[in-house]
Formats: C-alpha cells, sequence, structure tokens
C-alpha cells in the first residue's frame, strides 16, 4: 500500500481527534506500520501529552519548516513501538507560522519515510484546519452525537468535498447506547443520514480514554477498553481490512464483566 | 416517562435530529429562515391579489432532494365548500354522507 497522509478533523473542539490520532497511531503500528503522528494544533499542542512524550520534545514542526533543526532531530520515536513516531507542535507560535505549501512539502518527505502520516488538526475552519487539511489523501471527521458537533461536522464535509479530495469518512466518537436506546441520543443511523458519508467507526463514551489520557498510555495499550477496541477496529478497516460493524460496537459481555470485576 | 406517554414531549434525540435538519439546510443553501420568512410574506401579498387563499396555512421552506435542494411551497386556496373538495371518486363508489 502507498503511503498515507491522513488527516483527522472535526469543525468543533473537544470531540476526540486528538484522542483519535493517539490510539489510531498506536494501532496501525502495533499493526508493524511506520507510523507518525503528526501534531498540526501549533500554540495549543496535546498530542504530545496524551501519547505520553512530552518530556522528550527538543524540536517542533515549526523549528523544521524554518529549517532551524532537521526531520530527524525533531522526530520523537515512541519507546512502547518503535515504528511510532511524533512530530510535535510549537506551542509559542501562531498558527500563522506555516502555510498550505510548507505543509505538503513537509508531508512529501514524511511519505518517504513513512507508511501513514496522521495530522491532528487544531478545531475551526481557519487557517489552522486549512494547513492540516492542504496534504491529505485521506480525511476521518470526529464526530460526537450532539446537534452542535453534527452541524460543524456538516460545514467541515463541505469544505472537504469541495476539494479534489476523496470524500471524508466519519467517526463517531462518545457514543452511549443507554441514552441511545432511551432515545435521549441521536444514533447511528440519525448521524449518518444527516451528514450521508461514510462510516469508518463506531467509539463509545469509556472511561479509559479519560484515565489513559492521564497515564500518557493511548487506551489502546489497555486490555479491556472498549474504546480502544473500537479504535483497533478503525486501524484494521483503514488497513483495507473488512471489519463488521456490530450493533453499537457494544463492549463484549466478557470485557464489561471483567471491568466490572477490576473495580 | 410520562409525559412521554402523555405525547407531551417528544425524546430529545428526535427534536435533535427534526433542528438539525432545518439548520442544516439553512448552513447548506445560506438561505436563513428570516429570509424564508419575508419571501412568505412577499408570495402571499402576490398570490392573494388574484386568488384567494388560506393565508395563515402558507408553508414555504427549502427541502433536500435528490438534485440539492429545492424551495418547497404549500398555499392552500380557499374554496366556498372547503369541507367537500372535488376529488375525483374511484369506483364510482357512492358520495360519502
Ligand atoms: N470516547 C471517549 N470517551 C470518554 N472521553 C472521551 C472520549 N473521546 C474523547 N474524550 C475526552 O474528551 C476530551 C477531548 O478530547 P480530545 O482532546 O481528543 O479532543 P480534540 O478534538 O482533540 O480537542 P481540541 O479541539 O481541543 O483539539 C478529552 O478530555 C478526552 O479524554
Ligand atoms: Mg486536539
Amino acid at each position: 500500500m502507498a503511503s498515507q497522509v491522513i488527516t483527522i478533523t472535526s469543525g468543533k473542539g473537544g470531540v476526540g481527534k486528538t484522542t483519535a490520532t493517539a490510539n489510531l497511531g498506536i494501532a496501525l503500528a502495533q499493526r508493524g506500520r511506520r507510523v507518525v503522528c503528526l501534531d498540526a494544533d501549533i500554540g495549543l499542542r496535546n498530542l504530545d501529552v496524551v501519547m505520553g512524550l512530552e518530556n522528550r520534545i527538543v524540536y517542533d514542526l515549526v523549528d523544521v519548516i524554518e529549517q532551524r533543526a532537521h526531520l530527524r532531530q525533531a522526530l520523537i520515536q515512541d519507546k512502547r513501538l518503535p515504528e511510532l513516531f511524533l512530530l510535535p507542535a510549537a506551542q509559542t507560535r501562531e498558527k500563522t507560522a506555516i502555510n498550505e505549501t510548507q505543509m505538503r512539502a513537509l508531508c512529501a518527505q514524511l511519505k518517504t519515510e513513512f507508511d501513514f502520516i496522521l495530522v491532528d488538526s487544531p478545531a475551526g475552519i481557519e487557517h489552522g484546519f486549512k494547513n492540516a487539511l492542504a496534504p491529505a489523501d485521506q480525511v476521518l471527521v470526529v464526530v460526537t452525537p450532539e446537534v452542535s458537533s453534527v452541524r460543524d461536522a456538516d460545514r467541515i464535509i463541505g469544505l472537504v468535498e469541495a476539494t479534489e479530495k476523496p470524500a471524508p469518512q466519519l467517526i463517531l466518537n462518545r457514543m452511549q447506547p443507554t441514552l441511545i436506546k432511551r432515545g435521549e441520543m441521536l444514533d447511528i443511523a440519525d448521524v449518518l443520514e444527516i451528514l450521508a458519508i461514510e462510516l469508518i467507526g463506531i467509539v463509545p463514551e469509556d472511561e479509559t480514554i479519560i484515565t489513559s489520557a492521564n497515564r500518557g498510555q493511548p487506551a489502546v495499550l489497555l486490555d479491556h477498553s472498549a474504546a480502544g477496541a473500537a479504535f483497533i477496529r478503525i486501524a484494521r478497516r483503514l488497513l483495507g481490512e473488512q471489519v463488521p460493524f456490530g450493533a453499537l460496537e457494544e463492549p463484549s459481555l466478557l470485557a464489561r464483566l471483567a471491568n466490572f470485576f477490576r473495580r | 416517562m410520562f409525559s412521554r406517554l402523555l405525547g407531551r414531549s417528544a425524546p430529545s434525540a428526535q427534536v435533535a435530529k427534526q433542528r438539525l435538519q432545518l439548520v442544516l439546510v439553512q448552513d447548506r443553501t445560506s438561505i436563513s429562515a428570516e429570509t424564508l420568512n419575508l419571501l412568505k410574506d412577499e408570495i402571499i401579498a402576490v398570490i392573494a391579489r388574484y386568488i384567494e387563499i388560506d393565508q395563515e396555512h402558507v408553508q414555504v421552506s427549502i427541502a433536500p432532494n435528490n438534485a440539492g435542494h429545492q424551495l418547497v411551497a404549500s398555499i392552500p386556496v380557499r374554496s366556498s365548500r372547503r369541507e367537500r373538495p372535488l376529488t375525483p371518486r374511484a369506483n364510482g363508489a357512492p358520495p360519502a354522507a
């Protein structure tokens, strides 16, 4: 398979872009692919802490683009998975420190070394989003089942569809089966009908996302995380596997029992 | 729970879906609810000059269709015998009492 730049975006902030980027990066690297997670959220960098690599940053994306550092010097190798790297965002610069042409050039260079370049987009539809979108071969839109999130996702989908890029695919995050059953949360079919794009995965609301982010150990690394399992299914779909969608992709009874007894 | 059985409030997911469908049509077409209201008033004014219509029940909306969006206007016409519209009857059935 040729190298791919996959941009993870959403429009609305705080819906799970960084969480998805970190977990998909790990799941793909666990499957033997060379992966770099690129934090394009300049000024609000977070991917480093979610991945647990914040203490190892020396140079960042802007240093590379402004040629203060070589790409090799800025890439941080993950000790847990030698195939996984992080290219951190600059924390003290503005989104306008880089432009679309520079992002395309950087990703072209990364493509010679990596199978997957996962770009964690900032929220919004302005400069930072455009930088993240520019190099994308494929776009994943993260949405939560709320009116504001779905509305913003629709806007993003329109912007992606206005480019030459293939239609984006949808990650439905923070789904709560019990609320959906009561009719108090938009369900999968509702969101898909409204947004009319292809689904690539459903991630449940799951406290292991929070506890694992606390530790800098993304949920994919845990054994009993329903959300982690959901991200692994998405990674397998990205690798071209046909992975059936379970009803709401609920954790298996066994996993739930295991969770229960661990308390 | 009871309020739902009594039909007082729809489950919130259904409300969310309906609100989204309306607001997304506005977003996608850049036509605001306000614009539609102004348009509706003008349509009523023009048509009422020629035809007697039920102004209370005029509806003007943008609806998605397979080719994109279409403007849909529903304009009930008043007739002198509103309670019995002249619809063709199938099978020559006898008129209802
Ligand atoms: N499936 C989930 N279950 C529970 N919590 C979640 C889930 N997904 C994300 N979260 C929590 O939501 C918060 C926001 O997630 P995240 O930082 O990944 O969003 P983001 O889209 O990258 O935000 P921003 O727009 O600020 O970059 C985090 O606290 C994260 O732990
Ligand atoms: Mg983020």
